[in-house]
C-alpha cells in the first residue's frame, strides 16, 4: 500500500493542513510519500522531509507549479499516480481545486473532505451540510482523497529524515495563468488551525466594530472568523467566512457573536470542542448548539468580556 | 458567444435532511425541492453577461431524473434560451455527471461553461474541476468575479488566503462561488415564456457507480 500527500505549503515552509493530511494517510497504512510541487520550493521539501512516518518527498520544481495551477499540478500528480494506490490532499481550497482534476485524469470517482478512514476502501464523509455522515466504500483501484483536516490531529512536524527525490517532469497545459494574489498577511493564528476562534456575525452591524472582537482575540490569541452574512454585507474579507461554504474549523473554543446559527454556519463549527455564544435574541438556533449561551446585546457583553480576561 | 450552464435539483437549502432510519439513503419524503443556490448563480451570471452583450445564447443543461425539467424551467425562466435534460436515473456520481456534460459540450461547443462550485445535497465540489480534466479546458473555480475578454477569461477566485486572480483560454470552465452574484427572482410573465422555451431531452447512457454509500444522522446534531 503506497500514499503520495500532496503538499500544501508556500515555497519557503509547509503549511500545517499537510501534517493533517499525513495523519490520514497513515491511517491507511502502508508506506507515505509527500509530493512538493512548487517553483524555488527546496525549503518546503526540506520541511516536508522532516516529517515522521514519511519514506520520501519528491520535489518537482519548475516554473509551471509556481502558483499552484491545477491544469499543471494535475498532470504531473496524475503521472505521478501510477505508482501509488491512494493520493491524497487536505481539503483546502487548493486541495479541492486540484484533486477533482487528478480523479479524471486518473477515470476514478473523488471522495471529498473525509472524516475519517474506516479502512482501505471505506471512509466517512459530511453531506447535506454535515447533517448527514456517508460512509462510503469506493471500488476504484486508485482512491483520491481529500482530507477535513479538523478531523485528523495532525502528525508532528519535526523527528522524520525522509529522502528527497527530483522530480523533473514539467507540464504546463498552456491554458491558465496566474495573474495576481490578494493575501491576508495577519499576526494572529490562522483560522483553520487555531486553538480559540471568536466569530462576529451580522449582529456586528459594520466592518469597524469587528475591532471590538480584536483584544478578546489579541487576548486569548484567537482567530477571528465571520458568518457569511458578515462577509457578504462587507464587513470583513472572504477569508474570514466559518460555514458550509467557506472554511471549516474545530478549535478548542469557538465563541460565536451576533451569529443566529444557521445551518450553514453550523456545518463549519459544530466540531469545535467548546461552543460560545452571545446574541440578544434567546431564539438563535446557535444556542442550540453552545455549551455556553449569554443572552445580551453584544455592545456591552464583549467590553466586559475583555475587560474580564 | 455561447454560454452553458449546468443546473442541478436539490434539497431546498433550509431543509434539515435527516437519514433514513435503515441507513440506505437520506430521506426525501415530501422534502421541497430547488435549484441548487451555486447553480442559480451560475445562470444569473450568464444572464448578466448577456445583457452585457458578451454572450448571445445560453443553454441551461440538467442531469438526473425526470423532475430535473423543473429546474431546466427555471434557469429559462430567470433567461436562458434553450434547455437539455440528460435523462438518468438515481444518482450518479460527479464523475458520470462530468462524462455526460462532456458530451453536450461536444455537441455545443459553447465559448464558456459557467456551474456552481458545489451542490449543498453531496458537498463535493468536484464535477466543474473533473470537466475540466475530460475537456482540457482551464478551470476557474470558487468564482467571486468573471471577465470576458478577447479569447480569455479572467476570474478572481476565493482562495484560503483572500482572493486569487487568473486568466484562462476560452472555451474555459468557471465554478461560482456565493459573492459572484445576487440572482433575481423570475417574473410571473418570464415563468410563462420559459414554458415555450425549447427544452429538448438528450439521451445518453450514464456509466455505473464507483462506490457505495450508507447514511447515518451525525450523532448531536440538533433537530
Amino acid at each position: 500500500m503506497k500514499t503520495l500527500v500532496i503538499a500544501e505549503h508556500d515555497n519557503a515552509s509547509l503549511k500545517a493542513a499537510t501534517l493533517n493530511a499525513v495523519a490520514a494517510a497513515g491511517a491507511l497504512g502502508g508506506d507515505v510519500d509527500i509530493l512538493v510541487a512548487g517553483a524555488g520550493c527546496g525549503a518546503a521539501a526540506d520541511a516536508a522531509a522532516q516529517v515522521p512516518g514519511v519514506t520520501k518527498v519528491i520535489c518537482a520544481d519548475n516554473a509551471a507549479y509556481e502558483h499552484q495551477l491545477a491544469e499543471n499540478v494535475s498532470l504531473l500528480v496524475a503521472e505521478l499516480g501510477s505508482d501509488y494506490d491512494n493520493l491524497l490532499a487536505p481539503s483546502t481550497a487548493n486541495g479541492k481545486n486540484i484533486m477533482p482534476r487528478v480523479a479524471a485524469l486518473l477515470d476514478v470517482g473523488q471522495i471529498s473532505d473525509i472524516l475519517s478512514v474506516e479502512s482501505a476502501d471505506t471512509f466517512k464523509r459530511p453531506i447535506y451540510a454535515g447533517n448527514v455522515i456517508a460512509t462510503v466504500q469506493s471500488s476504484d483501484p486508485k482512491k483520491v482523497i481529500t482530507v477535513r483536516t479538523t478531523a485528523f490531529d495532525a502528525v508532528p512536524a519535526e523527528g522524520g529524515s525522509a529522502a528527497i527525490e527530483a522530480c523533473s517532469a514539467a507540464h504546463d497545459a498552456g491554458v491558465s495563468q496566474f495573474i495576481h494574489e490578494e493575501v491576508a498577511v495577519s499576526d494572529r493564528p490562522e483560522l483553520t488551525s487555531a486553538s480559540v476562534v471568536i466569530s462576529g456575525g451580522r449582529g456586528m452591524q459594520n466592518g469597524d466594530n469587528f475591532s471590538l472582537l480584536e483584544g478578546i482575540a489579541d487576548k486569548l490569541n484567537a482567530a477571528i472568523g465571520a458568518s457569511r452574512a458578515a462577509v457578504d454585507a462587507g464587513f470583513v474579507p472572504n477569508d474570514y467566512q466559518v460555514g458550509q461554504t467557506g472554511k471549516i474549523v474545530a478549535p478548542d473554543l469557538y465563541i460565536a457573536v451576533g451569529i443566529s446559527g444557521a445551518i450553514q454556519h453550523l456545518a463549519g463549527m459544530k466540531d469545535s470542542k467548546v461552543i460560545v455564544a452571545i446574541n440578544k435574541d434567546e431564539d438563535a438556533p446557535i444556542f442550540q448548539v453552545a455549551d455556553y449561551g449569554l443572552v445580551a446585546d453584544l455592545f456591552e457583553a464583549l467590553p466586559e468580556l475583555e475587560a474580564a480576561i | 458567444m455561447k454560454a452553458l450552464v449546468a443546473v442541478k435539483r436539490v434539497v431546498d437549502y433550509n431543509v434539515k435532511v435527516r437519514a433514513k432510519a435503515d441507513g440506505t439513503d437520506v430521506d426525501l419524503n415530501n422534502v421541497k425541492m430547488a435549484i441548487n443556490p451555486f447553480c442559480e448563480i451560475a445562470v444569473e451570471e450568464a444572464v448578466r453577461l448577456k445583457e452585457a452583450g458578451t454572450v448571445t445564447e445560453i443553454v441551461a443543461v440538467s442531469v438526473g431524473e425526470s423532475s430535473c425539467q423543473e429546474q431546466i424551467r427555471t434557469a429559462l425562466a430567470l433567461g436562458a434560451d434553450r434547455g437539455i435534460h440528460v435523462e438518468v436515473e438515481g444518482k450518479p456520481e460527479p464523475l458520470a455527471i462530468a462524462k455526460l456534460l462532456k458530451g453536450v459540450i461536444d455537441q455545443e461547443s459553447p465559448d464558456v461553461v459557467i456551474m456552481g462550485k458545489q451542490s449543498i445535497d453531496g458537498d463535493n465540489n468536484q464535477t466543474g474541476q473533473m470537466l475540466g480534466a475530460l475537456t482540457g479546458m482551464g478551470q476557474g473555480t470558487f468564482a467571486s468575479e468573471i471577465k470576458i475578454g478577447d479569447g480569455a477569461v479572467e476570474v478572481i477566485r476565493e482562495v484560503d488566503g483572500g482572493l486569487q486572480t487568473v486568466s484562462l483560454t476560452l472555451p474555459a470552465i468557471i465554478t461560482t462561488d456565493l459573492r459572484l452574484n445576487e440572482p433575481r427572482y423570475a417574473s410571473l410573465p418570464n415563468i410563462m415564456k420559459a414554458k415555450k422555451k425549447p427544452l429538448d431531452p438528450d439521451a445518453r447512457a450514464a456509466l455505473g457507480s464507483g462506490s457505495i454509500s450508507r447514511y447515518a444522522n451525525r450523532r448531536g446534531a440538533p433537530s
